[in-house]
């Protein structure tokens, strides 16, 4: 017992102040929010959107990139010969609509908060059944590590719970497998209303690297009606809380200022 | 006869070497049988054996890599048959899983296999050919048998049946778990998987094109820096390139690092499944801190896009070196308070002993590998056995535990930690000068190659052929777990049902690397 409580003293408090207080640094060679400048597209050049592997980006008279297709790799920035396209370090990714995920080069919307009725019900006590339909495991573990003591999702009053029944919502990863399709349907029916649903990944929104394949659905929308989409492969733990606290209008820009654009 | 077999049969390769497919004899169906199932007694390891049809779509071509440890060599054997063939699994139980794969993809049936179950639950591949008889079109439920097939089950007084799955309770992947029981005591445990398959090893086919690293990342998203390694491997083999000794060691560091965030993890998990909730909470965080050590390499915690054909992409200067090394250090030390804790606490070394024991026997008869067969007193590692990149210059000292339970598979993962942290500081302090990546030149045409790397959870093999065009005829993925979700089913055998978390997380095996 002493040497359990020793042991706590050493490793000492480790809960980010998140979302109070300066955001925490991410890496220096993070991938957050790409910004667009279509003005230094030289004429009818199309090299990045023919090496993005998800054909997440249309070029055209405005270069336009899907943030839900988006694997966040270096494919486009690589292949771009004029830096139309780099990424930020804003992680703050998520949206409440399929269409907001699209950039065109305006400022990006993200997620407001659901009305005030559910932010009543679910803003300070929300539990969640995660679905995994065909996920790789990397969402997956980033949506469990926000139950450790850094993120400690449970200050929020958030929990992951073991049955659909208990839950107020799905939160699901992966592309929906041909083989998952109707266990999510059996889930999403089992969770008493009102519900929500969060897609977080590239699969759960567009069907990530796997987008058109046989065997799978490109995504969550193609089963359940969704909520709130995170995009990211897989996005960061704290893009998925910062998503989520959105939702629940536990933060919202002006009120709390963060850092950055 | 024999030695005659021995020298003709199977063409012999080592890891990461292409082969010229006119050089691989095709063997008669009982030469072929003979030939694997010799190899494997003498101390062999059957690393893959998968089917690909012939030109006519008629006839299948069967394939198979037999792992020689002590030569650090790789024999393939190659027969072709029509739409059945005499079942290996009889005679080489290693077999078992391989020809289920076999059976559902071209829809060939193995004569004698003694459970032959679908796999993944998805159509056959060659339309009007089918294992259990479907019909074209007719709907595949998944963990449903088809009929002819079904779970196995246990009769009498008192025996039930309990069913988990496909969602189970946790965040975690989706399987269907099916227990005999007679009150808590468990009789069997049968698992059914393929709800996570995305139909990926039939996208390679015609590759590399600009998806396949990503494939490579994804098709298991825990293992990225593990198959994206096996991956480049196979691509520079057929290219006949090498990438820089800096890539090499920079990719090593990445695959250790995956090694070490997953096992802190795992020690984490395995103690919260026992309810000891502090080496829970230290080793949550202590997880992170390695993935966040990968990110300032890479930007990804799960070192997407760094490991590519040529090399990596990107490299570490003097002063990112000393960040990360200042970083690892600190963390080794915090889970190393965290760990000991376990096996000073009686009441979690009560629970981890004696649970969910796998025989050295049945581990070897299986031809489980990775950590579930090194904590079975297996000594099989690939870094050891089979090294490529930087395990060639560099050894990491094998971790093996003998009493087969979760105690050995959760020590294991502590001797893991404690030698890949002292190789990811060792490597850190010293990496070789030059450049981060080479240039890769075009596919040898017609050949085969086998990349084997030994990822967290055991080994990797793929397996790619190439047509004339140096494009992928075929590229077979054999992740560690598809060797290993029998040694789970084992383990459970004669087992409390409440300890099946605890068997569950001390073997954690991937769903989606096993469904691809």
């Amino acid at each position: 017992m002493l040497r359990v409580l020793g042991e706590r003293w050493r490793q000492g408090y480790r809960t980010i102040a998140f979302p109070d207080g300066e955001p925490p640094k991410m890496p220096p060679r993070y991938r957050g929010l790409p910004v667009i400048d279509s003005s230094k597209c030289p004429d009818g050049c199309r090299q990045c959107a023919d090496a993005c592997p998800t054909d997440a980006i249309t070029a055209g008279d405005t270069l336009k990139l899907d943030l839900g297709r988006c694997l966040f790799c270096t494919d486009c920035t690589d292949a771009c010969p004029e830096g139309a396209i780099s990424f930020t370090e804003d992680f703050r990714l998520a949206s409440r609509g399929r269409e907001g995920l699209v950039l065109d080069g305006k400022a990006f919307q993200r997620a407001e908060a659901l009305d005030e009725k559910s932010r009543k019900l679910f803003g300070r006590s929300l539990q969640l059944r995660q679905v995994s339909a065909g996920g790789c495991n990397a969402c997956e573990s980033d949506i469990n590590v926000l139950g450790t003591v850094v993120f400690d999702l449970g200050r929020f009053g958030i929990h992951l719970v073991a049955s659909p029944r208990h839950a107020d919502g799905l939160i699901i990863t992966g592309p929906v497998t041909e083989n998952m399709k109707r266990a999510l349907k059996i889930a999403y029916d089992a969770t008493p209303a009102p519900k929500i649903v969060i897609a977080v990944g590239a699969c759960a929104i567009s069907g990530g690297p796997f987008v058109d394949h046989e065997q799978q659905h490109n995504g969550a929308g193609s089963v359940v009606p969704v909520d709130l989409y995170i995009p990211g492969c897989p996005p960061h733990p704290l893009t998925i809380l910062d998503g989520v606290l959105r939702l629940l209008g536990r933060i919202e820009d002006g009120r709390r200022p963060l850092t950055g654009p | 006869m024999s030695e005659a077999l021995e020298v003709t049969s199977a063409p012999s390769i080592a890891n990461g070497q292409a082969l010229p497919l006119s050089e691989i004899p095709w063997l008669s169906e009982n030469d072929f049988r003979e030939t694997v199932v010799r190899r494997v007694e003498a101390g062999g390891r059957l690393s893959a054996l998968f089917g690909r049809p012939c030109e006519d779509d008629q006839r299948l071509r069967l394939i198979a890599v037999i792992a020689d440890p002590l030569n650090a060599t790789f024999h393939i054997a190659a027969t072709e048959v029509g739409d059945r063939f005499r079942s290996l699994t009889p005679s080489c139980p290693q077999a078992h899983w391989f020809e289920r794969e076999i059976a559902e993809q071209w829809g060939v049936v193995p004569e004698g296999h003694p459970w032959l179950k679908p796999l993944r639950f998805h159509p056959s591949y060659r339309e009007g050919h089918d294992a259990w008889g479907r019909a074209v079109g007719e709907t595949i439920l998944p963990g449903v048998q088809p009929a002819g097939t079904d779970y196995f089950k246990v009769e009498g007084e008192e025996i039930h049946e309990v069913a988990v799955g496909p969602i189970h309770a946790g965040v975690i992947e989706p399987g269907h778990f099916r227990f005999q029981c007679h009150g808590e005591h468990v009789f069997t445990l049968e698992i059914e998987l393929g709800f996570q398959h995305r139909a990926i090893e039939r996208r390679l086919i015609g590759g590399p094109h600009k998806r396949t690293p990503h494939y490579m990342e994804t098709l298991c998203g825990d293992t990225t820096a593990g198959h994206a390694t096996a991956y480049c491997q196979a691509v520079e083999a057929l290219s006949r390139g090498e990438p820089p000794i800096r890539a090499q060691a920079l990719r090593g560091i990445a695959l250790e690092l995956e090694r070490l965030a997953n096992h802190t993890g795992d020690l984490g998990a395995l103690a919260g499944d026992i309810g000891f909730l502090p080496t829970l909470s230290f080793c949550g965080r202590l997880r992170g801190d390695f993935l966040n050590t990968t990110a300032m390499i890479c930007g990804n915690r799960y070192s997407r896009n760094l490991i590519r054909p040529g090399g990596v992409t990107c490299d570490v200067d003097d002063a990112l070196a000393e960040a990360m090394i200042a970083k690892v250090e600190v963390t080794l030390r915090d889970v190393e308070g965290a760990v000991d804790l376990l096996w000073k606490t009686p009441s979690v070394m009560a629970r981890f002993e004696e649970t969910g024991q796998v025989s050295r026997q049945v581990a070897r008869q299986l031809g489980l590998v990775g950590m579930a067969a090194r904590a079975s007193g297996v000594d099989c590692d690939a870094r050891h056995d089979f090294p490529t990149g930087i395990y060639r210059f560099a050894q990491i000292p094998l971790s093996v535990v003998d009493s087969g339970d979760a105690f050995a598979r959760a020590y294991v993962r502590w001797l893991e930690v404690q030698r890949s942290g002292k190789f990811v500081l060792d490597q850190m302090k010293s990496l070789p000068g030059g450049a981060v990546r080479g240039d890769v030149g075009k596919l040898a045409p017609d050949s085969l190659v086998v990349s084997m790397v030994e990822a967290w959870r055991g080994e990797i093999c793929h397996v790619a052929i190439t047509d004339h065009e140096g494009r992928f005829a075929h590229y077979k993925v054999v992740d560690p777990s598809f060797h290993n979700w029998i040694g789970l089913a084992m383990s459970l055998r004669d087992q409390q049902i409440s300890d099946f978390p605890l068997c569950n997380k001390s073997f954690n095996l991937s769903y989606c690397g096993h469904d691809l």
